[in-house]
């Protein structure tokens, strides 16, 4: 694949890297990246895999617009306000870089539809808000072989690991089931930093480009967590893929997706 | 032409584009180019030939030969180095 004089200027910032090059340049645009959640994470991700080049993202969100997004959720406009998330987003995204072919899914993850969702992707990030997508994401990924970024956000505290199936510990190695319903408080209602999805999306879209170009070391064995009030990162090393892990253990007693209820972010006037 | 000592196996004009398009066009050819193989660079005096000689250089390819055309042009011979 020859690019083009305005594709040369376009990346010329990554082609002059020596780990990138022409090579992982053409490595980008043929990639293809699934965010799921088009929200505080998903929307920086979003933006930076769209200028980097990424060929083909798939981008997932069965919300529309709301006001209290726009404090975080950068990808949306106000003018985008009552637009479907994954519309409001592939827009901007091809505004950002007609390179791109977005792929929108407007629909929440289930056990009945990720599967066909992440086939066709080589890597999977999760930008969701709740615990039973992260678990449902994490079991899919891990069957299906897929590398994932997780991330969560909350308040001024945010955390991610990069999961490569087979070869490093997997979401469920480290936390074994959702919590209680109820039990953590939901992003509305314990609040968020806007700049917490921008430094930790940010942080997935890098280990997407790393993952896709074959250049440094990723998270995988590592949980990164920030603390935006004390400004301190920690890079903690995890244990090894679990033997007793019951998704990604080589003898699994999870082998079929589960749906776990929980009221994700849903909160009421009247709730505490 | 003068004798070079060596045969080029590919040219590229950077004389049309700036920095740091001048250096990206110059690795896209370089990228073509196996091990071992020669690439003859057309490239402005000034930012150009202060700049591109350099860059090639740290990316660890070796320059043979920089000659002046006296039209403020120059050639840049460079001997790709790695696959």
């Amino acid at each position: 694949m020859g690019f083009t004089n305005e594709q040369l200027e376009r990346y010329s910032r990554h082609i002059i890297l020596k780990e990138i090059g022409v090579k992982g340049q053409k490595k980008l645009l043929e990639s293809k990246v699934l965010i799921i959640g088009a929200g505080g994470l998903g929307a920086p991700a979003a933006l930076y895999l769209a200028a980097a080049g990424v060929g083909t993202i798939g981008i997932a969100d069965a919300d529309a617009v709301d006001l209290s997004n726009l404090q975080r959720q950068v990808i949306h406009t106000t003018n985008d306000i009552g637009k479907k998330k994954v519309d409001s987003a592939a827009e901007t995204m091809r505004a950002i870089n007609p390179d791109v072919n977005v792929k929108t899914y407007y629909d929440f993850v289930d056990s009945t539809n990720i599967m066909d969702m992440i086939a066709d992707y080589d890597f999977i990030m999760d930008g969701t808000d709740n615990f039973p997508a992260k678990f449902l994401i994490n079991d899919a990924c891990v069957m299906a072989k897929k590398p994932l970024s997780h991330a969560g956000i909350i308040r001024f505290k945010g955390q991610l690991t990069t999961i490569l199936p087979g070869e490093g510990p997997c979401y469920r190695c480290i936390f074994k089931n959702p919590p209680p319903k109820d039990a953590v408080p939901t992003c509305k209602q314990a609040g968020v930093i806007g700049a917490m999805g921008g430094v930790i999306g940010s942080l997935q879209a890098m280990e997407a480009v790393k993952y896709i170009t074959g250049v440094g070391e990723l998270l995988s064995g590592y949980l990164l967590t920030y603390d935006a009030l004390k400004m301190e990162f920690h890079k903690i090393k995890l244990p090894p893929r679990g033997k007793g892990c019951a998704v990604c253990s080589d003898h699994p007693t999870i082998t079929k997706l589960i749906d776990y209820e929980q009221a994700a972010c849903e909160w009421h006037p009247g709730d505490k | 032409m003068e004798e070079l000592g060596f045969t080029v196996d590919d040219t590229v004009d950077i004389t049309d584009v700036v920095c740091p398009v001048t250096f990206v066009k110059t690795k896209v050819a370089l990228e073509e180019l196996e091990d071992g193989q020669i690439l003859d660079v057309h490239l402005n005096d000034g930012e150009p030939v202060q700049n591109v000689p350099r860059s090639v250089k740290d990316e660890g390819h070796r320059i043979l030969k920089l000659t002046d055309n006296g039209d403020g042009t120059y050639e840049l011979y460079v001997m790709k180095v790695g696959d």
